[in-house]
Protein backbone atom coordinates (compact mmCIF):
# COMPACT_ATOMS: atom_id res chain seq x y z
CA UNK A 1 0.00 0.00 0.00
CA UNK A 2 1.07 3.40 -0.74
CA UNK A 3 1.18 6.07 1.83
CA UNK A 4 -0.21 8.88 0.86
CA UNK A 5 1.97 12.11 1.93
CA UNK A 6 -0.06 15.30 3.51
CA UNK A 7 0.77 18.80 3.35
CA UNK A 8 -0.24 20.26 6.75
CA UNK A 9 -0.99 23.70 6.97
CA UNK A 10 -0.28 26.53 10.11
CA UNK A 11 -1.36 29.54 10.71
CA UNK A 12 -0.63 32.70 11.74
CA UNK A 13 0.45 32.75 15.48
CA UNK A 14 -0.27 28.73 15.12
CA UNK A 15 2.34 25.69 15.62
CA UNK A 16 1.76 21.88 14.80
CA UNK A 17 3.46 18.87 14.45
CA UNK A 18 4.20 16.55 11.16
CA UNK A 19 5.59 12.92 10.83
CA UNK A 20 6.84 11.20 7.88
CA UNK A 21 6.12 10.75 5.49
CA UNK A 22 3.87 14.50 5.50
CA UNK A 23 5.50 18.03 5.24
CA UNK A 24 4.59 20.93 7.10
CA UNK A 25 3.62 24.55 5.93
CA UNK A 26 3.05 28.17 6.38
CA UNK A 27 2.36 30.73 4.18
CA UNK A 28 3.13 34.51 3.29
CA UNK A 29 5.67 34.98 6.70
CA UNK A 30 6.37 38.76 6.78
CA UNK A 31 7.79 39.94 9.98
CA UNK A 32 6.60 36.87 11.57
CA UNK A 33 8.84 33.87 11.75
CA UNK A 34 8.39 30.45 10.66
CA UNK A 35 10.67 27.88 13.26
CA UNK A 36 11.17 24.91 12.21
CA UNK A 37 12.14 21.91 13.98
CA UNK A 38 13.30 18.80 12.75
CA UNK A 39 14.20 15.11 14.50
CA UNK A 40 16.05 13.28 11.42
CA UNK A 41 15.93 10.06 13.86
CA UNK A 42 12.40 9.69 13.87
CA UNK A 43 11.93 11.97 10.63
CA UNK A 44 9.48 14.22 12.72
CA UNK A 45 9.08 17.77 12.20
CA UNK A 46 7.36 20.82 13.43
CA UNK A 47 6.78 24.00 12.36
CA UNK A 48 5.59 27.26 14.48
CA UNK A 49 4.68 30.37 12.75
CA UNK A 50 5.80 33.10 15.68
CA UNK A 51 4.33 36.74 15.46
CA UNK A 52 5.91 38.39 18.57
CA UNK A 53 9.30 37.70 20.05
CA UNK A 54 8.23 37.80 24.02
CA UNK A 55 4.96 36.58 25.88
CA UNK A 56 5.80 38.57 29.21
CA UNK A 57 5.98 41.45 27.20
CA UNK A 58 2.34 41.17 26.83
CA UNK A 59 -0.48 40.97 28.79
CA UNK A 60 -2.77 39.81 25.93
CA UNK A 61 -0.84 36.50 25.88
CA UNK A 62 -3.52 33.15 26.02
CA UNK A 63 -2.62 32.11 22.82
CA UNK A 64 1.55 30.55 23.28
CA UNK A 65 1.88 29.29 19.21
CA UNK A 66 2.10 33.46 19.02
CA UNK A 67 5.36 34.03 20.85
CA UNK A 68 8.84 33.18 20.17
CA UNK A 69 9.85 31.99 23.86
CA UNK A 70 6.30 29.95 24.74
CA UNK A 71 5.86 28.88 21.01
CA UNK A 72 8.69 26.64 20.66
CA UNK A 73 8.90 25.49 24.00
CA UNK A 74 5.48 24.14 23.39
CA UNK A 75 6.60 22.75 19.69
CA UNK A 76 9.45 20.38 21.46
CA UNK A 77 6.82 19.27 24.21
CA UNK A 78 4.30 18.63 20.87
CA UNK A 79 6.97 16.54 18.96
CA UNK A 80 9.11 14.71 22.24
CA UNK A 81 4.64 13.38 22.75
CA UNK A 82 5.02 12.50 19.22
CA UNK A 83 8.56 10.52 19.97
CA UNK A 84 11.33 12.77 19.17
CA UNK A 85 14.16 13.84 21.15
CA UNK A 86 14.86 17.20 22.00
CA UNK A 87 18.85 16.26 21.63
CA UNK A 88 18.48 15.23 18.01
CA UNK A 89 16.63 18.14 17.10
CA UNK A 90 17.94 20.55 14.67
CA UNK A 91 15.90 24.28 13.76
CA UNK A 92 15.55 26.16 10.14
CA UNK A 93 14.42 29.26 10.45
CA UNK A 94 13.21 31.99 7.97
CA UNK A 95 11.02 35.11 7.98
CA UNK A 96 11.27 38.16 10.40
CA UNK A 97 11.14 40.73 7.03
CA UNK A 98 10.89 43.97 7.68
CA UNK A 99 7.93 44.63 4.81
CA UNK A 100 7.83 48.30 5.03
CA UNK A 101 10.57 50.65 4.77
CA UNK A 102 10.19 52.93 7.75
CA UNK A 103 12.07 55.59 8.41
CA UNK A 104 12.37 55.47 12.18
CA UNK A 105 13.69 53.21 14.57
CA UNK A 106 10.99 52.47 17.02
CA UNK A 107 10.04 48.62 18.58
CA UNK A 108 7.05 47.99 15.81
CA UNK A 109 9.73 48.88 12.79
CA UNK A 110 11.89 46.36 14.37
CA UNK A 111 9.93 43.44 14.56
CA UNK A 112 11.10 41.00 12.22
CA UNK A 113 14.65 41.78 13.73
CA UNK A 114 13.43 40.94 17.09
CA UNK A 115 11.42 38.40 16.20
CA UNK A 116 14.51 36.12 14.86
CA UNK A 117 16.79 37.33 17.27
CA UNK A 118 14.51 36.20 20.19
CA UNK A 119 13.98 33.15 18.36
CA UNK A 120 17.29 32.15 17.78
CA UNK A 121 17.84 32.89 21.70
CA UNK A 122 15.11 30.38 22.96
CA UNK A 123 16.72 27.72 20.35
CA UNK A 124 20.18 28.35 22.10
CA UNK A 125 18.66 28.29 25.41
CA UNK A 126 16.91 24.60 24.47
CA UNK A 127 20.22 23.75 23.00
CA UNK A 128 19.39 23.36 19.54
CA UNK A 129 21.13 23.80 16.65
CA UNK A 130 20.16 26.29 13.76
CA UNK A 131 21.37 24.07 10.96
CA UNK A 132 19.76 27.27 8.62
CA UNK A 133 18.24 29.93 7.83
CA UNK A 134 16.60 32.65 5.44
CA UNK A 135 15.50 35.81 7.61
CA UNK A 136 15.65 39.72 7.56
CA UNK A 137 15.52 41.43 3.65
CA UNK A 138 12.09 43.59 2.96
CA UNK A 139 9.90 40.29 0.99
CA UNK A 140 7.40 37.29 2.40
CA UNK A 141 8.22 33.80 2.24
CA UNK A 142 5.80 30.83 1.95
CA UNK A 143 7.95 27.60 3.96
CA UNK A 144 7.28 24.27 2.99
CA UNK A 145 9.34 21.66 4.99
CA UNK A 146 9.53 18.17 4.45
CA UNK A 147 10.28 15.26 6.82
CA UNK A 148 11.66 12.89 4.29
CA UNK A 149 14.78 14.72 4.30
CA UNK A 150 14.44 18.04 6.90
CA UNK A 151 14.81 20.34 3.57
CA UNK A 152 12.84 23.19 3.65
CA UNK A 153 11.88 25.40 0.81
CA UNK A 154 11.48 28.62 0.33
CA UNK A 155 8.95 30.81 -1.93
CA UNK A 156 9.21 34.59 -2.28
CA UNK A 157 7.17 36.95 -5.31
CA UNK A 158 9.71 37.29 -7.78
CA UNK A 159 12.38 35.13 -6.49
CA UNK A 160 13.55 31.21 -7.44
CA UNK A 161 12.52 28.42 -5.06
CA UNK A 162 15.12 28.19 -2.61
CA UNK A 163 16.26 25.25 -0.80
CA UNK A 164 18.19 25.16 2.98
CA UNK B 1 -16.07 56.83 30.45
CA UNK B 2 -16.27 53.39 28.63
CA UNK B 3 -13.02 51.80 29.17
CA UNK B 4 -13.13 49.58 25.90
CA UNK B 5 -12.55 45.90 25.64
CA UNK B 6 -11.65 44.75 22.20
CA UNK B 7 -13.06 41.43 23.02
CA UNK B 8 -16.70 41.90 23.97
CA UNK B 9 -17.45 45.57 22.82
CA UNK B 10 -20.68 46.15 23.29
CA UNK B 11 -23.42 46.48 20.31
CA UNK B 12 -23.74 50.49 20.71
CA UNK B 13 -19.73 51.15 20.57
CA UNK B 14 -19.48 48.42 17.72
CA UNK B 15 -22.35 50.36 15.73
CA UNK B 16 -20.36 53.88 16.27
CA UNK B 17 -17.27 52.26 15.12
CA UNK B 18 -19.05 50.65 12.22
CA UNK B 19 -20.50 53.99 11.72
CA UNK B 20 -17.05 55.97 11.72
CA UNK B 21 -15.77 53.33 8.76
CA UNK B 22 -18.89 54.05 6.62
CA UNK B 23 -18.07 57.75 6.56
CA UNK B 24 -14.79 57.86 6.51
CA UNK B 25 -14.61 54.93 3.27
CA UNK B 26 -17.25 57.47 1.79
CA UNK B 27 -15.12 60.62 2.10
CA UNK B 28 -12.01 58.48 0.92
CA UNK B 29 -14.51 57.66 -2.59
CA UNK B 30 -15.12 60.79 -2.96
CA UNK B 31 -11.87 62.60 -2.82
CA UNK B 32 -10.38 59.84 -4.93
CA UNK B 33 -12.92 60.87 -7.69
CA UNK B 34 -12.15 64.11 -7.17
CA UNK B 35 -8.31 63.34 -8.36
CA UNK B 36 -8.96 60.79 -11.05
CA UNK B 37 -12.25 63.69 -12.29
CA UNK B 38 -15.25 61.55 -12.88
CA UNK B 39 -17.64 60.29 -11.10
CA UNK B 40 -17.31 57.04 -9.01
CA UNK B 41 -19.69 54.67 -7.58
CA UNK B 42 -19.32 53.01 -4.29
CA UNK B 43 -21.32 49.85 -2.70
CA UNK B 44 -21.87 50.37 1.11
CA UNK B 45 -18.76 49.47 2.63
CA UNK B 46 -18.51 46.44 4.77
CA UNK B 47 -17.28 47.13 8.11
CA UNK B 48 -16.70 44.21 10.61
CA UNK B 49 -14.31 43.42 13.42
CA UNK B 50 -12.10 40.38 12.72
CA UNK B 51 -9.02 38.15 14.90
CA UNK B 52 -5.83 38.42 13.52
CA UNK B 53 -5.84 35.07 12.44
CA UNK B 54 -8.48 35.13 10.01
CA UNK B 55 -7.88 38.18 8.53
CA UNK B 56 -5.64 37.29 5.66
CA UNK B 57 -8.13 34.79 4.38
CA UNK B 58 -11.50 37.28 5.06
CA UNK B 59 -9.39 39.24 2.91
CA UNK B 60 -8.01 36.57 0.09
CA UNK B 61 -5.86 34.25 -0.17
CA UNK B 62 -2.45 34.09 1.61
CA UNK B 63 -0.14 34.03 -1.12
CA UNK B 64 -2.25 36.78 -3.36
CA UNK B 65 -0.62 39.83 -4.44
CA UNK B 66 -1.20 42.89 -2.93
CA UNK B 67 -0.47 46.77 -2.31
CA UNK B 68 -0.40 47.74 0.90
CA UNK B 69 -0.41 51.35 2.07
CA UNK B 70 0.56 51.61 5.85
CA UNK B 71 0.60 54.92 8.16
CA UNK B 72 1.34 55.45 12.03
CA UNK B 73 -1.09 57.69 13.44
CA UNK B 74 -0.26 59.89 16.65
CA UNK B 75 -1.23 62.96 18.45
CA UNK B 76 -5.13 62.05 19.67
CA UNK B 77 -5.49 59.10 18.08
CA UNK B 78 -2.41 57.07 17.94
CA UNK B 79 -1.53 53.21 16.15
CA UNK B 80 -1.90 52.51 12.17
CA UNK B 81 -3.78 52.72 9.77
CA UNK B 82 -3.50 50.07 6.38
CA UNK B 83 -5.21 50.30 2.92
CA UNK B 84 -4.92 47.58 1.23
CA UNK B 85 -5.81 46.47 -2.67
CA UNK B 86 -5.63 43.15 -4.45
CA UNK B 87 -2.85 44.01 -7.43
CA UNK B 88 -5.39 43.33 -9.57
CA UNK B 89 -7.32 46.66 -9.13
CA UNK B 90 -4.23 48.66 -8.09
CA UNK B 91 -3.43 48.20 -11.35
CA UNK B 92 -6.53 49.36 -12.49
CA UNK B 93 -6.22 52.44 -10.45
CA UNK B 94 -2.71 53.24 -11.61
CA UNK B 95 -3.90 52.94 -15.54
CA UNK B 96 -6.81 55.18 -14.63
CA UNK B 97 -4.61 57.79 -13.30
CA UNK B 98 -1.81 57.59 -15.84
CA UNK B 99 -4.96 57.57 -18.58
CA UNK B 100 -3.61 54.51 -19.97
CA UNK B 101 -5.55 51.52 -20.81
CA UNK B 102 -6.76 49.15 -18.66
CA UNK B 103 -5.54 45.84 -18.28
CA UNK B 104 -1.79 46.04 -18.06
CA UNK B 105 0.00 43.57 -17.11
CA UNK B 106 3.00 45.35 -16.25
CA UNK B 107 5.33 45.60 -13.35
CA UNK B 108 4.65 48.93 -11.25
CA UNK B 109 7.02 51.24 -12.72
CA UNK B 110 9.18 54.16 -10.35
CA UNK B 111 6.15 56.04 -11.27
CA UNK B 112 3.44 53.98 -11.49
CA UNK B 113 5.01 53.32 -7.54
CA UNK B 114 4.70 57.08 -6.26
CA UNK B 115 1.49 57.07 -7.87
CA UNK B 116 0.19 54.49 -5.28
CA UNK B 117 1.87 56.48 -2.89
CA UNK B 118 0.20 59.54 -3.34
CA UNK B 119 -3.27 57.24 -3.80
CA UNK B 120 -2.51 56.18 -0.65
CA UNK B 121 -1.94 59.65 0.85
CA UNK B 122 -5.44 60.46 -0.38
CA UNK B 123 -7.34 57.59 0.60
CA UNK B 124 -5.80 57.50 4.07
CA UNK B 125 -5.79 61.55 4.32
CA UNK B 126 -9.58 62.05 3.70
CA UNK B 127 -10.29 58.63 5.94
CA UNK B 128 -8.91 60.39 8.76
CA UNK B 129 -9.72 63.84 8.09
CA UNK B 130 -13.62 62.56 8.40
CA UNK B 131 -12.39 60.98 11.62
CA UNK B 132 -10.97 63.72 12.96
CA UNK B 133 -13.68 66.00 12.23
CA UNK B 134 -16.67 63.73 13.08
CA UNK B 135 -14.61 63.27 17.03
CA UNK B 136 -13.26 67.00 17.10
CA UNK B 137 -9.67 64.84 17.63
CA UNK B 138 -6.31 65.89 15.94
CA UNK B 139 -5.23 62.87 14.10
CA UNK B 140 -1.35 62.83 12.47
CA UNK B 141 -0.02 60.10 10.23
CA UNK B 142 3.28 59.55 8.66
CA UNK B 143 4.09 59.58 5.37
CA UNK B 144 2.61 56.42 3.76
CA UNK B 145 4.42 53.07 3.40
CA UNK B 146 3.84 51.21 0.25
CA UNK B 147 4.85 47.59 -0.15
CA UNK B 148 3.90 45.12 -2.47
CA UNK B 149 4.24 41.26 -2.01
CA UNK B 150 1.94 38.19 -0.81
CA UNK B 151 -1.25 39.12 1.35
CA UNK B 152 -0.23 37.37 4.25
CA UNK B 153 3.08 38.88 4.47
CA UNK B 154 1.43 42.26 4.15
CA UNK B 155 -0.83 41.99 6.80
CA UNK B 156 1.95 40.59 9.46
CA UNK B 157 2.75 44.04 10.29
CA UNK B 158 -0.82 45.47 11.24
CA UNK B 159 -0.95 41.49 12.64
CA UNK B 160 1.65 41.85 14.90
CA UNK B 161 0.23 45.29 16.00
CA UNK B 162 -2.48 44.57 17.44
CA UNK B 163 -1.35 41.08 17.86
CA UNK B 164 -0.17 43.90 21.31
CA UNK B 165 -3.31 45.20 21.95
CA UNK B 166 -5.55 42.84 21.60
CA UNK B 167 -6.81 40.26 19.03
CA UNK B 168 -9.49 42.03 16.95
CA UNK B 169 -8.67 45.09 14.42
CA UNK B 170 -11.47 46.86 12.19
CA UNK B 171 -11.70 45.96 8.94
CA UNK B 172 -13.78 47.91 6.17
CA UNK B 173 -14.03 46.79 2.94
CA UNK B 174 -15.09 49.05 0.40
CA UNK B 175 -15.79 48.63 -3.36
CA UNK B 176 -15.61 52.24 -5.98
CA UNK B 177 -15.25 52.46 -9.60
CA UNK B 178 -17.38 52.75 -12.59
CA UNK B 179 -16.80 50.41 -15.19
CA UNK B 180 -14.71 48.59 -13.27
CA UNK B 181 -15.08 48.22 -9.95
CA UNK B 182 -11.76 48.63 -7.69
CA UNK B 183 -11.65 46.32 -3.96
CA UNK B 184 -10.11 48.20 -1.53
CA UNK B 185 -9.85 47.45 2.63
CA UNK B 186 -9.20 49.81 5.20
CA UNK B 187 -8.09 47.98 8.39
CA UNK B 188 -7.90 50.50 11.45
CA UNK B 189 -5.29 49.66 14.39
CA UNK B 190 -5.75 52.31 17.04
CA UNK B 191 -3.83 51.73 19.96
CA UNK B 192 -6.63 50.68 22.96
CA UNK B 193 -6.65 53.72 24.78
CA UNK B 194 -7.64 55.77 21.00
CA UNK B 195 -10.57 53.89 21.51
CA UNK B 196 -11.39 55.30 24.58
CA UNK B 197 -10.99 58.22 23.16
CA UNK B 198 -12.70 58.27 20.14
CA UNK B 199 -15.93 57.00 22.06
CA UNK B 200 -15.64 59.32 24.51
CA UNK B 201 -15.33 62.13 22.21
CA UNK B 202 -18.73 61.12 20.45
CA UNK B 203 -20.08 61.53 23.96
CA UNK B 204 -20.33 57.48 24.82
Amino acid sequence: MIKMSVMIKVGMADLNVCEYPNSITTLGLGSCVGVALYDPVTKCGGLAHVMLPDSTAIRNNANIAKFADTGIVELVKRMEKKGASKIRMVAKIAGGAQMFAFSNSTDLVRVGERNVEACKKKLRELGIRIVAEDTGLNYGRTVEFYTETGMMTIKAVGKELKEI
Amino acid sequence: MAKINMDSMDSMQYDILKELGNIGAGNATTALAQMLNQKLDMKVPRVEMVGFDTLPSVICPEEELVVGIYLMLDEDVTGSMMFLMPERSAHNLVDQLMGRAMGSDEPFSEMDYSALQEVGNIITGSYLSALSSLTNLTIGASVPYVAIDMAAAILSVPAIEFGQLGDKALLIKTQFGDDVMIDGYFILIPALESYDKILSSLGL
